[in-house]
């Protein structure tokens, strides 16, 4: 199929940005996103040109890295995909495609396509695991039995792969589903009661620190997250966080 | 020649590790306060190895390219981790474990390494327990196990089809918290491009940012590399698109002997190439092969019947199917290690039974244990008379919630329903189970440049188990190398802080500054995935599953001449200064344009079949792998002489003293 591509490029963090116009040719349905965006690369360096920059690593829906705002939608237009592993199929020959990069303030670009989202890792530093020493000298692992109703929950909840969808979908920018995974894997399992007060506390602190909006509970988040956390867990966090302010 | 000293400790093998840790030096907590170490790489090794490091005191700085640590390649790894815990009560033990790994890798790996890596595995379960690693249990709350490769026993521990995310999540929040305490510093998106001697020791590396894409000296008092396996020299393979070789082959040209370079897994489960776009592989993990059963008709004509689109997979009778590696294998039949069940799917679609357009899949069908699953649930659950659309339904429920998301991943991919019609799947590159030579102390040839996880050679000889690479990382990391450094940095407490003015760091900087601007300045043709694409093809051909003496000199010379094509007519569009993808690139395959060279050389030499390593020249009638222990029971060590086809070959003779050097046999 023939695709007509616009494309935000940007030179820097304080550069100004525009959106540009390229058209690809011969795209085949089997190709993911990304391989469409090489062979556009292939051709803009052909020319002599510069290639679009844009983050992406594992190409298979797990390392969180690929983001790109397809046609108004963080990854584009399938569900529970990643931009990596959403394929050109779902596009029609002749379509417009917009593509930019994940807009927040929290966010900002770095150059076209790729963000800093290093704000997220401060999010974890700031209380996102449980204090144990790695010293290998802790009690059996089947010394803790843990429902499987809870270990599974936990797991679903640990299956964000922290891309910041979340952020990009929310008209606040907010980061709560993000916050809340994290919050919820570890509350669920005994080994996270012990700090979880202040674990809430410290998360949300430094999320508002790192400039993300409020949550108005409107749930684009969660639908465009690609890996289906469910809102549950932001209601969760907010129990937690509730009750760890009163007893603070 | 120097010799190398692998120092193994003395006694007997159960008691090496217990002794060695009662006697080596330890730093004083005051002191390591003094004490500067790097890590690069924040995967499972780097990761672990960081947390665990500044927790004992030692100023840590850790470096990945990604644009978080949590994105380090571990984080794809899917079907799970071994630990020799025996919670199934099937009779595993420490002594096992250790027998199963030595044996899978076709006894080319150090006898006492493996058993260290059997003997701490137990912890690295409890561990990442404690960090709230949320691993699948059964109804009873307790830890649930699966099937691997290669064992008759159940050791495998995971969380569904994500167990490497859920690890590197545990041993990344271990590392955040110590960010948090001030003890790691860690640097996102910096790139470490050569490592720098002081009076030969290693003391720091030149890093570019790649953000603004300035360079950066690092001193440190000793440098851990964890900076993962080669696989992409191959270009297309399962590994993450960035994973690549420079840091350990900077290193290698600084001096540090590169161990086995040949030494690859192709793994048998991944997903055909669709096209020439295709930009990498996707894995179906192993632990597939616990539920699908692998086949292709057994008659030709069915297989054109099903290329052309005549005839559906699941029409064909069970009589017309051929479970080869049931048929070739009884005893471990779709459970042989990968190298065994690789090179049987080449040998069926070299003989003409591939089922896709291109000739290279065979099926990997689960309506066998669809049935058998959806009958157990219909008993348990009391439906009596249950009709067999009932039971396919209630099976496809459990084979979900085993293995979900790679059956989403394979139908976002391929867009094809897997609980309807099988799974098509051909081998592709995975691991490299070669990497730099480290002693028993997990130090390079270069005093103070220590090498762990993938980056490093040790474990897993000629061909890796299924599920050991998770256990090898967070070994090393978490209670290895925490140990055996402190016996190195002991002697560096009076050093005081390592100085980045010499004019060592100097000159290394200026190297590598001029090696980026050559690149930027060269101004040629091409792209640098054109020759990356090339090189990646003459690999696959020449040194891929099937190697031999004609092959293997061709692909020296032809890597050769893309090197010197790359060098002439590259071109790397912008500049040095700022973020700039394509220049990372640019690096990266230029490296790995220089141990292709060597890998084929490696594989030349080693005129042996041995475990992922295939000579056509050495093997039984059967057409399986066969050794030569008179002749090849050493690793080679390569040293660096500034040209990859003049390597100077060491060798390392491995001595089994537990276990008895037999023929593998899985039939
Ligand atoms: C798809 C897939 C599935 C797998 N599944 C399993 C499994 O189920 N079980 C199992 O045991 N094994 C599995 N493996 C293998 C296993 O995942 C890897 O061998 C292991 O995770 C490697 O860990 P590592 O820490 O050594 O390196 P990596 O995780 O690759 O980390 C390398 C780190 O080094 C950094 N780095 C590299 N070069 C530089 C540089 N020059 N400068 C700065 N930083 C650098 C990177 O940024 C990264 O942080 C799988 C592998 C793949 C590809
Ligand atoms: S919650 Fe979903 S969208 Fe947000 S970072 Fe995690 S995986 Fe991405
Ligand atoms: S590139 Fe890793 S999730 Fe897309």
């Amino acid at each position: 199929m023939n695709l007509t591509l616009k494309i935000w490029r940007q030179k820097g963090p304080s550069a100004k940005g525009e959106m540009k116009t390229y058209q690809v040719s011969e795209i085949s349905g089997d190709m993911s996103f990304l391989e469409m965006m090489d062979v556009l690369n292939e051709q803009i360096i052909t020319k002599g040109e510069e290639p679009v920059a844009f983050d992406h690593d594992c190409r298979e829906g797990i390392c969180g890295m690929c983001s790109m705002y397809i046609n108004g939608e963080p990854h584009g237009p399938d569900r529970g995909v990643t931009t990596c592993q959403l394929h050109m199929r779902k596009f029609k020959d002749g379509d417009t495609i917009h593509i930019e990069p994940w807009r927040a303030n929290a966010f900002p670009v770095i150059k076209d396509l790729a963000v800093d989202r290093s704000a997220f890792d401060r999010i974890i530093q700031a209380g996102g695991y449980v204090s144990v020493n790695t010293s290998g000298n802790s009690q059996d692992a089947n010394a803790i039995p843990i429902p499987k109703e809870n270990a599974d929950l936990a797991f679903d909840a640990a299956t964000c792969i922290g891309c910041g969808a979340c952020v990009a979908s929310c008209k606040n920018a907010s980061a709560m589903l993000f916050v809340s995974a994290k919050v919820s894997q570890l509350s669920l399992l005994p080994q996270g009661q012990v700090e979880a007060k202040d674990r809430v506390l410290n998360m949300i602190n430094q999320m508002d620190e790192e400039g993300f909006g409020n949550c108005t509970n409107t749930g684009a988040c969660a639908i465009e997250c690609p890996k289906g956390i469910s809102l549950d867990n932001i209601a969760r966090m907010n129990r937690e966080y509730l009750s760890a302010s009163i007893s603070k | 020649m120097s010799t190398l000293d692998s120092k193994i400790p003395h006694g007997p093998i159960a008691d090496k590790w217990t002794d060695y840790k009662n006697h080596i030096d330890v730093v004083n907590p005051a002191n390591k306060r003094l004490i500067d170490v790097i890590v690069v790489g924040s995967g499972l090794a780097g990761a672990s190895a960081s947390a665990s490091l500044a927790e004992m005191g030692y100023n840590v700085k850790t470096f990945c390219f990604q644009d978080s640590p949590r994105r380090a390649h571990s984080i794809a790894a899917q079907g799970g981790i071994n630990a020799a815990k025996n919670y199934q009560n099937d009779g595993d033990s420490t002594f096992r474990l250790f027998y199963d790994t030595v044996k899978g890798g076709d006894y080319r790996a150090r006898e006492a390494n493996v058993y260290r890596l059997a003997e701490v595995s137990a912890s690295i379960i409890d561990q990442c327990v404690a960090q709230g690693v949320p691993f699948a249990r059964e109804y009873g709350g307790l830890l649930d196990n699966r099937s691997f490769g290669g064992v008759l026993v159940s050791r495998t521990f995971y969380a569904k089809g994500q167990t490497g995310q859920q690890l590197l999540l545990g041993a990344y929040s271990a590392m955040s918290r110590q960010i948090n305490k001030g003890k790691v510093t860690m640097l996102n998106r910096h790139e470490m491009l050569d490592l720098v001697l002081v009076d030969g020791k290693a003391r720091g590396i030149i890093a570019r940012n790649l953000v603004t894409g300035e360079l950066e000296r690092h001193g440190a008092h000793a440098v851990v590399l964890a900076s993962g396996g080669y696989g992409n020299v191959f270009y297309l393979s399962t590994n993450a698109m960035g994973s690549n070789v420079t840091a350990a082959w900077r290193a290698h040209r600084r001096g540090a002997y590169f161990a086995n370079p040949c030494y690859t897994q192709i793994h048998p489960t991944c997903i055909p190439r669709s096209g020439d776009y295709q930009s990498k592989l996707t894995l179906m993990s192993e632990s597939l092969r616990n539920d699908g059963r692998i086949w292709v008709p057994k008659h030709l004509k069915d297989v054109e019947a099903i290329r052309s689109g005549k005839m559906k997979p699941t029409q064909l009778k069970e009589e017309d199917r051929d479970y080869y590696l049931e048929r070739r294998y009884p005893a471990f039949g779709n459970l042989v290690p990968r190298d065994v069940a690789s090179r049987a799917a080449k040998e069926r679609c070299d003989a003409g039974y591939g089922v896709n357009k291109t000739g290279e899949a065979v099926y990997l069908d689960f309506s066998a244990a669809i049935m058998r699953y959806g009958k157990e649930k219909a008993h348990t659950s009391h439906i009596h008379n249950a009709t067999d659309a009932q039971i396919r339904e209630l099976g496809e429920k459990v084979i979900e919630a085993k293995y979900g998301n790679l059956f989403q991943m394979y139908e976002k991919i391929t867009d094809d329903n897997p609980y309807k019609t099988p799974m098509m799947i051909y081998p592709a590159v995975h691991y490299t189970m070669g990497g730099l030579w480290v002693d028993y102390n997990l130090m390079t040839t270069i005093p103070g440049c220590y090498a762990t996880g993938e980056s490093n050679f040790s474990e897993h000889g000629a061909n890796r188990l299924g599920a050991s690479a998770l256990m090898q990382g967070l070994a090393d990391g978490y209670f290895v190398l925490p140990y055996t450094i402190g016996d190195y940095l002991a002697s560096d407490i009076r050093t005081g802080k390592i100085s980045t003015d010499s004019k060592e760091f100097e000159e290394a900087e200026s190297e590598v500054r001029n090696r980026l601007e050559a690149l930027i300045n060269n101004k040629g043709t091409k792209s640098v995935d054109h020759f990356h694409k090339r090189l990646g093809k003459v690999m696959w051909d020449k040194a891929g599953m099937a190697r031999n003496a004609q092959g293997l000199q061709e692909a020296m010379d032809e890597i050769r001449q893309i090197r010197e094509e790359f060098y002439k007519d590259v071109f790397v569009p912008g500049s040095v200064n700022e973020f700039n993808p394509e220049l990372e690139k640019a690096t990266r395959v230029a490296d790995f344009l220089e141990l292709g060279e060597l890998f084929a050389k490696d594989a030349l030499d080693r005129n042996e079949s041995c475990g992922g390593h295939f000579r056509e020249e050495s093997q039984t009638e059967e057409g399986e792998a066969l050794r030569d222990d008179v002749n090849y029971a050493f690793v080679s060590a390569w040293e660096w002489t500034g040209d990859p086809r003049t390597s100077n070959l060491h060798k390392e003779e491995l001595k089994f003293e537990n276990i008895e050097l037999k023929q593998r046999s899985y039939k």
